[in-house]
Formats: structure tokens, sequence, C-alpha cells
């Protein structure tokens, strides 16, 4: 008899629980105590800087003289600045090509990897072994791989099939596809790592229902699989393009924007704008710079997060 | 011979194990093969990719400098040198920056921590009136990319508004921000809404009060999140280069990324390879140590950083 109604005073206590709170002195001094970090980190570093940067990018600022609201004038000195579209037209180069490179290797490495029986916690930890190493030893070291003598590592490596030598960074055709090399190289372990638990989660039935209609493994794949994993696709193609439209380190350290502002990036201007400036910072054409690259990203990242939530809700 | 294949099969139910190649496939000689090849292919190819530019760095740390630069692929050195490192070490003064980096990522830590921890325990157990809109505008924080944010953090870190303090040069311009990841304090909020609030009734019960809910019994309870949250904050510091960059213009300050690029041209090559293997060796120390931490997470929100 008592087992019945205490699994009801459990089911009810589940019920409950979400809308109960602790009623130790709510909104009490103990509890702005412990919210008190919170506040003042976010306040100062976080809050703050957002609503200053917008007020910035409208402001005539470089710390020495005064203030003075200029409109919406920075935004056209950005906009008139011929870097601007270069920084804008690389970024988008850059971005496109590390789709083509970046985007399908991670997937192709993930399904094979699902399917491995006896090497597979060796291979995903072979694959994220370049994400776990600092971005700047990545590229220093890469910079002797990619040295445009005979001698280099690559280039050895190419005489030995008779091409190159490669000019690789020093060329201002193949230094942004260098850059895409080394980034895709930086980065694809950890999409391996989030298509191996996606993987994980396509139902065991479905295959099993493609094999009563005779499907073939390549069918499987494309029919089953693929569709399946839709939605972490769409996830980890938009989480990319958020990346890829912040490149920084890598060509500030490979090229430092060279040659020929060929690898100029976005961020790239926005820190010359702002930190390399000899008549001192130019912070309101940052901060206008600033504003609209994060209202392109909003529009990622908002999607991502209706993505996921949604996605989230249902699984 | 069929029988030894047979043995071979693991023993457990079949049904749970299985992906998208079939057991009736994988019995199929010429499906068998084909996986054989793309798996050694696959084996092979991550072996060289995620392997060998360390194995290369290894190499050449302790190889002479002209044998790297003419025949940087040769597999066996002419002399081995391990006096690269102890030179990189002291003469390069890699130890003073190394000590940075450490100091740096103590701080940043132990502020990401704290703030994460009493944020999401306010925000999830104690719950004040205006909690939800707190913590919308902590998600919010999210949406906004980090590095947009640049200028004008940079421009507080000049001036911190209020108390105005300047904080450039200091330790404290690296951990204070660090602790406004709103990915911590979510990640931290959402674990402790998981833990049953029963359990903050019996001690409530028994007397505890706020803090010591939160000392004896939230901290306890969350040492698998918090072990997360710890090594990534670890590694994130020092994978940093662009902040440190700018709010550490002294030399004596900065940490070994940021230190690294500039000590290139001035170091003989050989002892500068060295000095990349020992800013390696930490972030690779931990990720073999807590392999699982990373490898089984796959959480994909933790792969947007801000």
């Amino acid at each position: 008899m008592s087992a019945p109604s205490g699994s009801t005073v459990a089911v009810r206590g589940k019920l409950e629980r979400r809308r109960r709170r602790i009623r130790v002195s709510r909104d009490g001094l103990s509890t702005l105590a412990f919210l008190l970090p919170l506040l003042l980190v976010f306040g100062a570093f976080s809050w703050y800087p957002i609503v200053r940067s917008l007020v910035m990018s409208v402001q005539e600022t470089n710390l020495v003289s005064t203030l003075t609201f200029v409109g919406l004038d920075n935004f056209a000195r950005v906009l008139a600045d011929p870097l601007f579209s270069k920084a804008v037209s690389n970024t988008a180069f850059f971005a496109l090509l590390a789709l083509i490179i970046g985007y399908p290797i991670p997937l192709v490495l993930a399904v094979i990897m699902s399917e491995t029986r006896r090497y597979k916690s060796l291979l995903s930890a072979l694959a994220y072994l370049p994400v776990v190493i600092p971005p700047v030893v990545s590229v220093l070291l890469w910079r002797f791989f990619f040295d445009g003598s005979p001698n280099g590592v690559f280039n050895t490596i190419l005489g030995v099939v008779g091409l190159g030598p490669v000019h690789w960074l020093g060329d201002s055709g193949t230094a942004m596809p260098s850059i895409v090399i080394e980034a895709t190289w930086a980065g694809f372990g950890g999409t391996v790592i989030i298509y191996l638990a996606a993987l994980l989660s396509v139902p065991r039935e479905l295959y099993d229902a493609a094999e009563v209609d005779g499907a073939s493994i390549r069918q499987k794949i494309w029919h089953v699989t693929l569709p399946q994993l839709r939605g972490i696709l769409f996830i980890t193609l938009i989480l990319q393009l958020i990346a890829t439209s912040q490149l920084f380190t890598e060509p500030f350290l490979f090229t430092g924007g060279g040659p020929a502002n060929s690898t100029l990036t976005v961020l790239l201007l926005i820190y010359h704008y702002a930190f390399q400036n000899s008549l001192g910072g130019d912070y309101g054409m940052a901060a206008a710079l600033s504003v609209m690259l994060a209202a392109f990203l909003a529009v990622f990242t908002a999607f991502y997060f209706w993505l996921t939530r949604s996605w989230s809700t249902t699984s | 011979m069929k029988s030894r294949k047979m043995a071979r099969r693991p023993h457990s139910a079949p049904q749970v194990q299985r992906g998208i190649i079939s057991e009736s496939d994988r019995r199929r000689p010429k499906v068998r093969w084909t996986f054989r090849f793309i798996n050694g292919a696959t084996l092979i190819l991550l072996l060289i990719v995620g392997l060998g530019p360390i194995l290369w760095l290894a190499k050449s740390s302790i190889t002479p400098t002209q044998d790297t630069l003419r025949t940087p692929m040769s597999l066996w050195p002419h002399g081995f040198d391990l006096g690269n490192f102890a030179k990189a070490w002291s003469k390069t003064h890699i130890d003073h920056y190394f000590l940075n980096t450490v100091w740096i990522a103590i701080g940043s830590w132990i502020v990401q921590i704290v703030v994460a921890t009493t944020g999401g325990y306010a925000l999830s157990v104690l719950r004040p009136r205006f909690s939800r809109v707190l913590t919308a505008m902590v998600l919010a924080t999210l949406f906004v990319p980090s590095i947009v944010l640049l200028v004008p953090l940079y421009l507080t870190i000049v001036d911190v508004p209020i108390v105005n303090i300047k904080l450039i040069n200091s330790f404290w311009a690296v951990w204070l921000p660090a602790g406004a990841s709103a990915f911590n304090v979510l990640l931290i909020k959402r674990f402790f809404d998981n833990i049953p609030r029963e359990i903050f009734e019996a001690a409530q019960v028994d007397g505890a009060g706020a803090f010591r809910l939160f000392w004896s019994i939230v901290l306890p309870l969350s040492r698998p999140i918090i072990g997360v949250v710890s090594v990534f904050a670890v590694i994130g510091t020092w994978k940093d280069f662009l902040w440190p960059l700018l709010v550490l213009p002294d030399p004596n300050m900065q940490p070994l990324s940021v230190r690294l690029p500039t000590l290139q041209p001035t170091t003989p090559l050989d002892i500068f390879i060295a000095a990349l293997a020992i800013a390696t060796l930490i972030p690779i120390i931990l990720f073999l140590v807590f392999q699982r931490m990373f490898l089984q997470g796959g959480d994909v929100s933790g792969a947007v950083k801000g």
C-alpha cells in the first residue's frame, strides 16, 4: 500500500519542482551578495561596453579631444574608405573558401569514424589535437611550413612530386588560400566531435527500415544519415560563418594584412582604425565598423539560437 | 577460419552498436575490404594531419638550426641538442612569460568560477524577483560577438567607470573581463536547475541558510560541471592572444602567446622552436588528461564563444 502513495508524492514533487522557490530571504541581502560578482563584472565588462559601442559609433572620440556628436558621420567615413570594401570582400572570400575546403571535411571524417569500431577514440583524439594547440603557436609553426623558399616544408613535399616552389604567404594570390588551409586544420577537429555526437542520435531503426527496402550503403548515407543531420549541419554552417567573419589572429600574425592588402579582414581593419593609427586611435570609425559587423553577425546568431532552442526542446 | 571470425565479433547485442553499415554488410568481403581500406587511409591521414605538425615541432626543437633550414623534412636530424629547451627557458626568459601565462590563467579561472557559481546559484536557486530579466540580460550578451566589443572594452580598461582606475598593464585587465562569460553562467545555472529542490528543502529544515546551502550542498554537487568550466578556462587563457596584446603592452607582463611572435626575429631558430614546444606542452597535457571532457561533450553551444 505504501509504494503507490510514495510514487504519487514523487510525481507531484516533480510537477511542482519548477514553480517552487527557495524561501531563504528572497530578495534579501544574501541574495544580493551572491549576485554582486555577476552584476559588477557583467556591468563593467559586458553591458556597459555594449551600450558604449553604440554611443561611440555616433561620436568623435580619440581620448584626447572632447566627445562630439557627429551623427552617422563615422559610418559614412567607413563606407567611403577604399580599404573597407577590400576588407569585406577579403573576409567574404575567406568565408567562401573556408566553406568549400573546410565544411565537407569534418562531415566525411565523422561518418567514416562513426563506423569504425577499433580506433574510434584514437581517431577522434588525433582529429582534436590541432584544436588544443594555441593559435599563436599554430600560426608561428605554419609559417615554417609555408616557407616560400624551395627548402620550405611544404615546398620540399611538393618538390618530391615535381611541383613548386609556391610562394604561399608571399604572393597575393595564394596568401588567403594558405590561411584557409591553416585555419581549416586548426578547426576541423571540433566540428568532427559535434558530428560524431549527432551521428549517435540517428535512430537505428531508420537504417533497419532502409535495409528492408533494399537500400545500399551509399543510399543509406544519402537518404537516412544526411537528412537526419540536417539540423546540425545547418548549425555548424552558421557557426562557421560567424567564426570566419571574425578572423583576426591568423592574418595578423601570418601576413599583417599583406601582401597588397590581400589578407586584410574586417577585424584587422577595426584593429587598424583603433590601434595602429599614427594620428591617435580613431575609435569612432572602429566602433562604427564594429557595430556594422555586430549587426551582420546578430542575424546569424539569432538564427542559431532559434535553431538550437527548437532543437533542444524536441530532443 | 570461420570460427575465428565468429569469435572476434563482440558478444553483446549487435542492435545497440549498429550504424550505417549493417552486420550482414560487414560480412560481405567487398564491403569489408573497402571499409578496411578507407579506415586505414583515415588513420594514416589523421596521424599525418593531427600528430605530424606536433612531431615536426618536437623534432625541430632538438635539431640544430642548419638542419631545420636545409632539410626540414628529414626524419632523422644530424644532431640532437636538448639544450635548446634549457636555453629557451632561461636565456630567452620563456620561464618568465610562462609564469605570466600561469598567473593569468589562475586569476581568470578564479574570477570565472566565482562569478559563474555565485551568479548561477542566485539565478537558479535563490531566484530574486528580477532574476528572469537578469538571466535574459546575461543571455543577450551571447548574441554580441565578444570581438566586436574590443574597442569599447579597451576604453573601459583604460578608465574603469565610477572607480576611475586604469587597468592597463595589470593582470586584472585580463582577469575581470574573463569573468563576464555568459556561457559559463548559463551552463552552471542550467546544472543547478537540475539539482532536485527537495535537497535544498531538506537542508533548510535542518537550518541551513543561503551561504551554507551554497557552500556545503550546491558546490560539492556541482564538481563535474565546475571541472568542465575550469579546464576550458585554462585552455582559453592559453589560447588568448588579441586581448592580452592590447591591455598588457609592457613586455614584462605579457603571456607566452603575446611574447612569442615578437621574440622570433631576435631568437635563434632552434631555440625559438623549443619555445614553441614549451608553449604547447600544457594544453596538450590538459587535453590528454581530460580527453573525455573534450571528446564526449559534443556540446554545440560550447562552440560559439561569444
